[in-house]
């Protein structure tokens, strides 16, 4: 017991201030950036496992995995940013045509009040459900914000939704969602939850969080980054302008 | 495998490759069972996968692949079946799953299955569609029929109870359901039903270029992301061919290895979480975060996606990032040790976990169980040491084996290799080959062939099965054998006769994926 109250004594505080959302590290990879020359496009289009790179050149942020295959095929098409910050609150802002958008205000100032959410995985590869994980770790302590994880639907402000929807979740995806007590937000987390991602539709997966329940915010990444969904928690809030600071 | 021949000499003679550790044996469907019962027990070979694929468009008929494990040897045996074949599952009880999932996922019909039910799809599912056949579009979504949930066996009697669990569970945990048959605090059964995140993957795949096939194998689960990554890159490389360089070699051990650690470190961190020990899920889940954020800096992603090319890696690292990586883990050692030495001087937490959740050494080999389980259940495997492949094969390895198979002993093997993996690093760091770290081209892959790729995953073996179509660029049938496919069907015989309330640590010592076994 002594070793225990020994490491405790001697651990200094983890959690991070966390007043802004920091910049990612250099090197990681956030969203692409279509370039205004456009030189090998289609080279990038072909590289794209998922479809978010369309025929046409478009980009649909809602599809991409941040895999980087189009930026490492055709650089002369495609950028690749550490940009993460993505919640968006209409779908079609993720079309690259639109800016996502972004928060701004001191966290702790817009989670002023406490926010209960109940975690509904609809189908995830795990990446996103860890994430989620993550955020109570002692780095990220989001419980300090006055937010925290509750068991039971009855208890929850608002869904965070992970993975498509597969056959086998959609039921248990509506009776949560139906448990849950009015007024309720549902936030769809990383790239399968906005739209089905690399898997799509198939037989045993319906697509994104959308074709089963109302969403209020999307943020794609694969996984989206803690920071990234702390600022779609903000966001789906709504207590929080919608113009940029976000330190990139 | 010489003396199969002599066992059985009706038996053509087998051919090798694509790796120079495999045969493959064509075995009509009538001496499938006694062959596979013959390896399985005088051969003392493991049944490692099982996989069914439909070769009608080819050739007009499914086959069937039972792939052995005999020490450093793979044994394929090749099939051809109709509507039915002979179930081995009685001689080789690790088949078990395969062939449930082969008769819901390719309609055909495992005879003499001592329990066949349906596996990966739940009830509603019209029976008389098999996703994995050619001829079933993979967008086609059927209206669930009529039928009933699937049934669970229970335990009948007086002051029984079933107690209900899942799939969304209290924490922020993966989809199962669990249902307990209880007497008092006592579980007396318990059955599991999975594969609620079953989203189609291995059709998905069906059909995908083999580059866009490792974005998807890259997704098959989060926290095993790079081991099949690497697991499916293998199996593109040995049909291709290919001569990965020896600095990217190096490099995916290495990268496998701080997988390996994260996972371990994170596990023991979620252990504590199921014993309510708040020290060690604390410590241990901010220790785990110092490593995503080191995967991060150096190789651009917490899960390590986006490492894994065909032909290497996608990035090489460089002196500084050696440095950082080097210079983390020391720090990282020193805290890790502090921190265990907390988690093993607490005697409650020590009585909750020792004699806790036992499984077996007779029934992890006869179910095929890999990895940390199978070790802390007396059975020495570790595909690292057995069948070498990135650059592991030039490392001398500790396979940590304890027999209790207690929730204690799958702990103390995850400590003992995480403090491994960090030697392991720093010596394949030290020896770093220079050079480049990836093909600039992949030679193409022949139509129609069959490869295996594994990795020994955090949790154990993955074994990546890989078919080219007719012209060998893309995917004709992948399936994905994760190490939580054999270990999740051992997971109910650990359960029995302990409290209800210490199921949540049994579960956490295991510690397997969901999204790995459902795909």
């Amino acid at each position: 017991m002594w070793k225990i109250f020994d490491k405790i004594r001697r651990t200094p505080l983890a959690t991070e201030p966390l007043a802004v959302l920091p910049p990612a590290p250099a090197g990681t990879r956030g969203a692409p950036v279509l370039l205004p020359g456009g030189d090998g496009l289609p080279a990038a289009v072909r590289a794209c496992p998922s479809g978010a790179l369309g025929a046409g050149g478009g980009l649909d942020l809602g599809r991409c995995v941040m895999c980087g295959a189009c930026a490492e095929a055709a650089p002369g098409a495609v950028a690749q940013s550490g940009r993460y910050a993505l919640a968006v609150r209409d779908r079609a802002a993720l079309l690259a045509a639109a800016g996502p958008e972004a928060v701004s205000g001191e966290i702790h100032a817009v989670l002023g009040r406490s926010l209960h959410i109940r975690h509904l995985d609809a189908g995830s590869c795990n990446a996103c459900d860890w994430e989620l994980t993550h955020l109570l770790n002692p780095v990220y302590d989001l419980q300090r914000f006055g937010v925290d994880f509750v068991a039971s639907p009855r208890h929850a402000d608002m869904l965070l939704v992970t993975g498509g929807v597969t056959r086998h979740l959609a039921e248990a995806l509506h009776r949560t969602f139906d448990a849950a007590g009015e007024p309720k937000l549902v936030v769809a987390v990383g790239t399968c939850a906005v739209s089905g991602g690399l898997i799509g539709r198939t037989y045993a997966q319906r697509g994104g969080a959308d074709t089963a329940l109302p969403v209020d915010v999307y943020v794609p990444g694969c996984p989206p980054r803690p920071e990234a969904i702390l600022q779609a928690i903000l966001l789906a809030v709504g207590r929080a302008p919608h113009t940029a600071e976000v330190a990139m | 495998m010489q003396s199969l021949l002599e066992q059985f000499p009706g038996l053509a003679a087998p051919v090798s490759g694509p790796a120079p550790n495999e045969t493959t044996y064509a075995v009509p469907a009538d001496l499938l069972r006694p062959v596979a019962a013959w390896l399985a027990g005088e051969a003392g070979a493991a049944l490692v996968l099982m996989v069914g694929v439909d070769e009608r468009p080819i050739d007009g008929r499914f086959r069937i692949y039972c792939i052995f494990r005999a020490v450093d040897q793979l044994v394929i045996l090749r099939t051809p079946v109709d509507g039915e074949f002979p179930s081995i599952t009685p001689e080789v009880p690790a088949a078990h799953w395969y062939e449930r999932e082969i008769q819901d996922m390719l309609g055909l019909h495992p005879v003499g299955h001592p329990q066949l039910r349906p596996l990966v799809l739940h009830g509603g599912w019209p029976r008389h569609l098999h996703p994995l056949r050619k001829d079933f579009d993979m967008a086609d979504y059927p209206e669930p029929t009529g039928e009933p949930p699937l049934a669970f066996q229970g335990v009948e009697g007086g002051g029984v109870a079933e107690v209900p669990v899942g799939p969304i569970h209290a924490g922020i945990i993966e989809p199962g359901h669990f249902r307990f048959s209880t007497m008092g605090e006592n579980v007396l059964r318990l059955e599991a039903q999975l594969f609620y995140t079953h989203r189609g993957l291995e059709k998905r795949a069906e059909g995908m270029g083999l580059e866009h096939g490792l974005y998807l194998a890259e997704r098959i689960c989060g926290a095993c992301a790079l081991s099949h990554a690497v697991a499916y890159a293998q199996a593109v490389e040995r049909l291709t061919g290919a001569e990965v360089p020896e600095r990217a070699l190096y490099l995916r051990s290495i990268a496998l290895e701080m997988e390996r650690l994260y996972n371990h470190v994170g596990d023991v961190a979620n252990l504590c979480a199921g014993a309510a020990f708040a020290f060690g899920n604390t410590q241990g889940m901010k220790l785990k975060e110092q490593l995503l954020r080191l995967n991060d800096r150096i190789w651009g992603h917490r899960f390590l996606r986006g490492v894994a090319a065909l032909g290497g890696l996608r990035r090489d690292l460089d002196a500084a990032a050696l440095a950082d990586l080097l210079g983390t883990l020391g720090k990282v050692e020193h805290e890790w040790q502090e921190i265990i030495g907390g988690i093993l001087s607490n005697g409650v937490f020590m009585d909750r976990v020792r004699k806790t959740g036992v499984l077996t050494g007779d029934v992890a080999r006869a179910l095929g169980v890999v990895g940390v389980a199978a070790r802390a259940s007396g059975v020495a495997v570790d595909l690292r040491r057995d069948l070498p492949y990135a650059a592991y094969g030039g490392l001398t390895l500790q396979v940590p084996v304890y027999e209790a198979g207690d929730v204690a002993s799958r702990m103390q093997v995850r400590l003992v290799e995480s403090f491994e993996s960090i030697e392991l690093i720093r010596q394949l760091a030290d020896e770093l080959p220079s050079g480049p770290v990836r093909l600039p081209e992949l030679p193409p892959a022949p139509a129609y062939a069959r490869s295996i790729g594994y990795v020994e995953s955090p949790r154990g073996a993955d074994m990546h099965f890989l078919m080219t179509g007719a012209t060998g660029g893309e995917i004709y049938r992948y399936m994905v054998r994760s190490a939580s496919y054999p270990n999740w069907a051992a997971v109910p015989y650990a359960v029995p006769g302990n409290l209800v309330a210490d199921f949540p640590l049994i579960n956490k010592s295991f510690e397997l994926c969901y999204s790995c076994l459902d795909r």
